[in-house]
């Protein structure tokens, strides 16, 4: 497989011809926040948290969408990018309705430890507060749309791993909001297989177990590469 | 048909056209009927038929005429050429102008003068057959040259000529980017594929802009042209044209035009002749502003939702259905015809240094003749303004003009020499764009502009990216309160480190060019957002300014309903 060599932050690394910025990132063990990204799942490119600033390219382009080429100069931390990347969760948390205190992921949750991680400590923007609901018609999962991202996870690892795409996005702009089956009650819902992905890859509270109190809702994404490994690469582990 | 037949068909329909006596143009694109053209058109036609004059003369039904405001516009041509046009005609008017014309009689009506600035500061090329013949009739087409320009391409030239006469007349697109389109044709020609498409973006959706539909409506076979064109010059077979939902018309128009066109093989299998295959299908939008972005508007065309999709890779290295795709604007398309039959040197000739040409404005707001114009690149505002619009009606003064719509900004009095062009917009922190031109007065006020551009973008955004889908949002709470009286200093700082935020991390252009609007405005009109926000006073008088700003409550507690209670 060729071998390619760009810079990411100041030192010279190599990555196989194909990978995105973010794999030859992580692959060098160089942290970059994500959110919609998921290892197994199509890159999307819509949390916007992954910019990284590429020499001679006029804006920031998202690490997870952006194919890593031969010489690229890649800077993935400076100011700016931190204080954008703090912004951009400030926006997200404005979004709906994110109360660490009274969520089921409380401790487990992506986008709180992001905020910790990123130094995000106060929200300069309304809070849209949207009068969302909660559809608790499935027998074993709920959802909350008030915890929603919109990051999608949900919807792809649907379609693309379970392939049952029962999950899908209304509406557009910020009344966008991940539906199933046609915007029926989860619970009515004739595609959905149980499955329980959608739940074990969202990133927040707003997929969860029912039964789950405040904090008691973890979470483990990592069975996609076990699923996909094997899938793929007929490579079966524990 | 092959080039004889074509050159013989086009022949043959002057012939009859000189014949004719008297030739009645009736402006039938939307405005005009909006303004009542089809009244004028069954009392022409009903008087044709009364008085058994079918033979020495003829109605038609054109496109856009221009001055948009005087609808519906009639003009007459006798067998002389000399012409007459007539604005905001009757149904009465129509009959007594017919009557006594085909009588040899002076006309009673009053003619627009013939050295109106608005038509003689022009230079239409891309509308030069828009007002002149029936969009639904191809033989006026073929008449006045259509397919013209494909038969000598198709004959004459190979594929790298095309675009190298495309690169050398220095056509950039006409969609608002003023990316130049020979080097992107080029592009697509040199990536290998098996398959390529050819799009055109007909999607035009800012605010106050109907050029695209204009041509569309009034010269539909030369969009096709220049779309065929395009495919013969970058390898292509399939060509789509994405219309907006909006414009039936337009929709109808060009379903007609690309029937007419294959029935008489100008597209389809073995075009004019040779061995070029060429087949286009309509798209018609949903009614999505953001699928005018080109990556979003080809996940519409693939049946997908209308979402952008990460830039790169880009649409000439895999667009449509992951194939080498050409996609550009309407206009730009109808500018390729022109330019093969007279040559680059000659396209060159207009505009100025770096933008070549001239372009489409829709010239609309405070403005006397509001309209639609196509003027050289590198004109002065001024001249568009005052020359071909008229200036402001009763005695307005100029404040501002808006270009880009919602990508774009305004431009101030100060600067109403500038020439018109891609870069001294730019320049200016306002785009070209797609074209639209609104002339504003001393009673816009400008956070409220602003604010009516953000509204605009908030229910526009698609919600795949963060910045754009909150950001929008956020921006308009903040300008919603600037404008209600609410704000505080420091929110003007927070609304200014949003606008970069959203302008520099936006996944596709609607969030990456929506702040600049408030950008624009605060720069140019500051003093005007602090009167909101300092002295809470809004020079325009447009605001209510009617609220508080939260921390100040407690100063205003004695005027409280809900505090005087308590006390």
């Amino acid at each position: 497989m060729p071998v390619i060599t760009l810079t990411i932050n100041d030192e010279l690394v190599s990555a196989r011809s194909g990978q995105s910025i973010l794999e030859a990132c992580r692959d060098h063990d160089i942290q970059l926040p994500t959110l919609c990204y998921l290892d197994g799942l199509s890159a999307r490119g819509g949390c916007r948290l992954c910019l990284v600033d590429v020499a001679g390219s006029p804006r920031l382009l998202p690490a997870c969408t952006t194919e890593a080429l031969e010489n690229m100069v890649v800077t993935t931390h400076n100011e700016k990018i931190d204080r954008y990347r703090r912004m951009i969760l400030e926006l997200t948390f404005a979004e709906r309705n994110h109360t660490c205190a009274v969520c089921v992921s409380n401790e487990n949750c992506e986008l709180q430890s992001l905020a910790a991680e990123l130094g995000m400590d106060h929200v300069r923007y309304d809070y849209l507060n949207p009068e969302l609901n909660l559809d608790t018609s499935h027998e074993r999962y709920g959802v909350d749309h008030n915890r929603c991202l919109l990051c999608l996870r949900c919807v792809r690892v649907c379609d693309e791993v379970e392939g049952a795409h029962t999950w899908d996005v209304m509406g557009r702009g910020v009344e966008s909001r991940v539906i199933t089956d046609l915007n029926r009650p989860w619970g009515d819902s004739e595609s959905c297989t149980d499955c329980g992905k959608c739940v074990e890859v969202c990133p927040t509270g707003a997929l969860f177990d029912k039964g789950s109190s405040v904090a008691e809702m973890k979470k483990e994404a990592s069975f996609l590469r076990r699923i996909l490994d094997g899938r793929e690469k007929r490579q079966w582990q524990r | 048909m092959n080039p004889t037949s074509l050159a013989e068909q086009a022949a043959q329909e002057l012939q009859r056209q000189e014949q004719l006596k008297l030739r009645l143009f009736l402006c039938y694109s939307t405005p005009c009927v909006a303004a009542g053209a089809e009244p004028v058109k069954t009392a022409l036609e009903e008087l044709l038929a009364k008085q058994d004059l079918a033979a020495d003369l003829e109605i038609v039904a054109t496109g856009c005429m221009g001055p948009c405001s005087r609808g519906p516009l009639l003009r007459i041509k006798n067998a002389d050429g000399e012409e007459q046009t007539f604005e905001k005609v009757t149904p009465e008017q129509a009959k007594e102008i017919l009557l006594h014309s085909i009588a040899n009689q002076p006309v009673e009506t009053t003619a627009l003068p013939a050295d109106l600035p608005f038509f003689v500061r022009q230079t239409r090329i891309v509308l030069s057959n828009s007002g002149e013949i029936d969009p639904e009739k191809i033989e006026h087409g073929i008449a006045r040259g259509s397919y013209s320009a494909l038969a000598h391409v198709l004959h004459e030239m190979s594929a790298e000529e095309v675009c190298a006469e495309i690169k050398q007349s220095g056509l950039r697109g006409r969609g608002g980017g003023g990316y130049p389109t020979g080097l992107k044709w080029n592009l697509v020609r040199k990536s290998p594929a098996e398959r390529k498409y050819v799009v055109a973006n007909g999607d035009e959706g800012d605010p106050g802009a109907y050029m695209d539909r204009t041509i569309m409506e009034s010269d539909p076979h030369r969009v096709l042209e220049g779309m065929a064109i395009a495919g013969y010059a970058v390898g292509a077979e399939q060509g789509y044209i994405y219309v907006r939902g909006e414009y039936p018309l337009a929709a109808a128009r060009l379903v007609k035009a690309i029937k007419a066109a294959e029935r008489r093989g100008l597209l389809g299998s073995r075009v004019l002749g040779s061995n070029f295959n060429f087949r286009i299908d309509l798209r018609i939008g949903a009614g999505a502003f953001v699928c005018g972005e080109e990556t979003a508007l080809m996940t519409s065309i693939m049946g997908r939702r209308g979402q952008p999709v990460p830039r790169p890779p880009y649409p000439a290295q895999s667009g449509l259905w992951g194939y080498p795709t050409l996609i550009n604007n309407v206009e730009s398309y109808a500018n390729i015809a022109p330019i093969m039959q007279q040559g680059a040197d000659w396209f060159a000739g207009f505009g100025t240094e770096k933008s070549k040409g001239t372009k489409v404005f829709a010239l609309c707001g405070e403005v006397v003749n509001s309209g639609l114009i196509e003027v050289p690149m590198g004109i002065s505002l001024r001249d568009i303004v005052f020359e071909i619009g008229g200036g402001l009606p009763d005695g307005g003064k100029f404040k501002a003009a808006q270009t880009g719509g919602p990508s774009g900004g305004c431009i101030p009095a100060e600067h109403l020499d500038t020439p018109v062009d891609y870069e001294s917009l730019k320049e200016l922190g306002s785009i070209m764009g797609s074209g639209g031109l609104i002339v504003m007065n001393e009673s816009s006020c400008m956070p409220d502009v602003a604010k009516f551009f953000m509204g605009f973008c908030m229910e526009e955004s698609c919600g795949k990216c963060v910045p754009c889908r909150v950001g929008t949002v956020e921006m308009y709470e903040l300008l919603t309160r600037i404008t209600d009286g609410s704000a505080m200093l420091n929110d003007l700082e927070t609304l200014e480190q949003l606008c970069r935020l959203v302008q520099e991390t936006s996944l596709c252009g609607l969030g990456m060019t929506a702040p600049n609007p408030v950008l624009n405005t605060l720069h140019y009109y500051r003093d005007e957002y602090l009167a909101h926000i300092q002295e809470n006073n809004c020079p325009a008088g447009v605001c209510q300014l009617d609220q508080i700003p939260l921390l100040k409550l407690p100063e205003h507690a004695a005027e409280l309903a809900v505090f005087k209670e308590e006390h």
